[in-house]
């Protein structure tokens, strides 16, 4: 899968204006007011009075689509897709940022140790994530997961380890670039250790582009995470999971459209919830 | 040049013999699911492991990895277990499938990708601008799975202009081009964002270079500047990008697959990898990783050559 992100700090900053400076936070708060719509739903789930997600209606099969009883109508087994959704939300709401923190957190740290440290562990470091990055990813969630089972804890390995790599380069690159300023000299001078240099100097002033690429990893991982559940590899079921209501439904699209359009439509707007967010930080950073 | 080529190539020989060892590690590792798949689950433990003893999979890991890699390098690929024929057979037929689909895709995406970057690019800052990267941030915002449910809703439920699932056959009533509109489509809007924001970022900035300011003074037409001058040296690092999508196009594109029940490379390499089909998956990643890996140099090969700005010698 190829993400916009990687490209997008090439971009030279444009000076900025007034007018532009309000558009701006405009996507930004777009994207800020659609993730906590999610966070919202995801965390009020429990007390919303809704159906249980898993729940059949076994009535509700005479007529699935959207009604009164059911505001976005059931599945095929009858379960109230509104629910499902909602639920769906929570458990995308955990897998994502879990997962995003994992990657941020071992790729930050080795991306500090090959950019501060250098030499054979740089070239180890660095190889292996050429290595991982040039494999086609999709190829690796099958193997590994088909392999080791399915499991939350499982996707938030596979894709710490297809996503670390990304946030290692874009560490490692900083750190280098960090790495020859004064205040980096001084310390070293003043005989801090390099745990410290690397952890109280240089880490904070790299912080800048990680949250930025944060936020768009949330969004790729959000999409990662819908296509392993729309192959059948992801969260096992009856767990309420976006990609795997689309699986279960999408061979009915032709008589009940609705079943797999409404979690597509969900997905969709969490990702470019999470990504109008990156554009809105991104741009503040600059201005 | 020669000698960076060389290297690479040795570098990729090695990676392969890593990437193999690895899959095969990992898929070797118990091998008694191999049986119980075949046989199902009503076969007796004697069953299963009489078949575990004639397939070989009892003995050590690392005898059958060396005689596997030696059938392989003699060019025998192994028997499909789920597709019961020779994995070269289905391979070579799936693959051809992806590459057909791959390559109209290929088609449509490149000349969008920079026809808009270049619209983007040229102006940076204005409305069209804004409009051009808004609309590519949105369609890459977008899973293949929701774009290819709500596209054949559209074009295939509601209007019935298109069929909703394409296996290529002409059974269905539909010709084999109508059939590749929807996955086409779908492949295209995903991946075309992430080239229109690349193109616009190196098109603004040979806008930005001297040399272009120069013929503008000198009293050169615009669309002169831009298609004599600018153009030329923007597209040289997207080139790489473009070349680099040749390997999602081919491994990546199993979730269009899936959504379309298309008979390609993915959705092969996903039904094996869930039915335990060794030899598929071992035969099926060693093709995506040579294809991504082989991309990758011969982007980094055309990189240098159309710039000879970048000294090949190290």
């Amino acid at each position: 899968m190829t993400d916009i992100s990687d490209i997008a700090p090439m971009s030279t900053p444009v000076p900025a204006r007034g007018t532009r400076r309000l558009r701006l936070s405009g996507a930004g708060r777009i994207g800020v007011g659609i993730v906590l719509f999610w966070a919202a739903a995801a965390l009020l789930a429990p007390i919303l009075p809704l159906p249980a997600p898993n729940a059949s209606d076994l009535l509700a099969l005479a007529d699935p689509r959207p009604s009164m009883a059911h505001w976005l109508g059931v599945d095929l087994s009858g379960r109230d897709i509104l629910s499902r959704i909602i639920w769906g939300a929570r458990t995308v709401l955990t897998v994502a940022p879990i997962a995003v923190a994992g990657a941020t957190v071992v790729g930050a740290l080795l991306g500090l140790l090959a950019g501060y440290r250098g030499g054979l562990l740089d070239t180890v470091l660095s190889r292996t994530s050429d290595v991982i990055l040039s494999f086609p990813v999709i190829i690796l969630y099958m193997i590994i997961l088909t392999r080791f089972g399915a499991s939350a804890l499982n996707i938030v390995l596979v894709i710490t380890v297809t996503k670390a790599p990304i946030i290692y380069r874009l560490v490692r690159a900083t750190t280098l670039e960090l790495s020859q300023r004064e205040y980096v000299a001084a310390a070293q001078m003043r005989g801090e250790s390099s745990l410290y240099i690397m952890l109280v100097e240089i880490l904070p002033n790299a912080r800048g582009p990680v949250v930025v690429d944060v936020c768009l990893r949330l969004g790729y991982t959000t999409i990662a995470i819908g296509v392993l559940g729309f192959l059948g590899i992801g969260l096992p079921p009856p767990t309420p999971d976006w990609g795997g209501m689309v699986r279960e439904t999408y061979g009915m699209i032709s008589l009940y459209p609705h079943m797999a359009i409404f979690p597509c439509v969900a997905i969709s707007t969490l990702v470019i919830g999470f990504n109008l967010l990156a554009v809105g930080l991104r741009r503040r950073a600059r201005a | 040049m020669l000698r960076y080529t060389a290297r690479q190539l040795a570098y990729m020989a090695l990676t392969l013999i890593g990437v193999s060892f690895a899959v095969f590690v990992l898929n070797e590792y118990a091998p008694g699911d191999v049986a119980r798949k075949l046989l199902g689950a009503y076969a007796t433990q004697e069953q299963v492991e009489h078949l575990t003893r004639e397939l070989g999979l009892d003995r050590p890991v690392l005898v059958r990895y060396l005689e596997y890699a030696g059938r392989l390098l003699s060019g025998d690929l192994g028997q499909s277990l789920t597709f019961k024929v020779p994995v070269a057979e289905i391979l070579w037929d799936r693959l051809s499938n992806t590459f057909l689909l791959a390559a109209v895709a290929f088609a449509v995406i490149v000349p969008v990708a920079i026809l808009f970057g270049v619209l983007a690019g040229v102006r940076e800052g204005s409305l069209g601008d804004h409009l051009i990267l808004i609309g590519a941030n949105f369609i890459s915002s977008l899973p293949e799975f929701a774009t290819g449910v709500f596209l054949a809703s559209i074009f295939a439920v509601w209007l019935g202009w298109l069929p909703g699932t394409s296996p290529m056959t002409t059974g269905g009533g539909w010709s084999v081009a109508a059939q590749l509109v929807l996955p086409v489509l779908v492949i295209a809007l995903y991946d075309v964002g992430y080239l229109i924001a690349m193109v616009r970022v190196s098109m603004a900035s040979v806008m930005r270079q001297p040399f272009v300011r120069t013929a503008v003074l000198k009293g050169m037409s615009r669309p002169k500047v831009i298609l004599r001058h600018a153009l030329r040296n923007a597209l040289i690092a997207p080139f790489t990008a473009i070349l680099l999508q040749v390997n999602y196009l081919v491994a990546g594109v199993v979730v269009v697959e899936t959504v379309f029940a298309y008979p390609g490379f993915g959705r092969m390499m996903l039904q094996a990898a869930m039915a335990k089909d060794i030899a598929v998956v071992e035969a099926g990643t060693l093709v995506a990783v040579l294809i991504a890996m082989t991309t990758q140099l011969l982007g980094d090969l055309a990189y240098r050559l159309l710039d000879p700005r970048i000294r090949l010698g190290r």
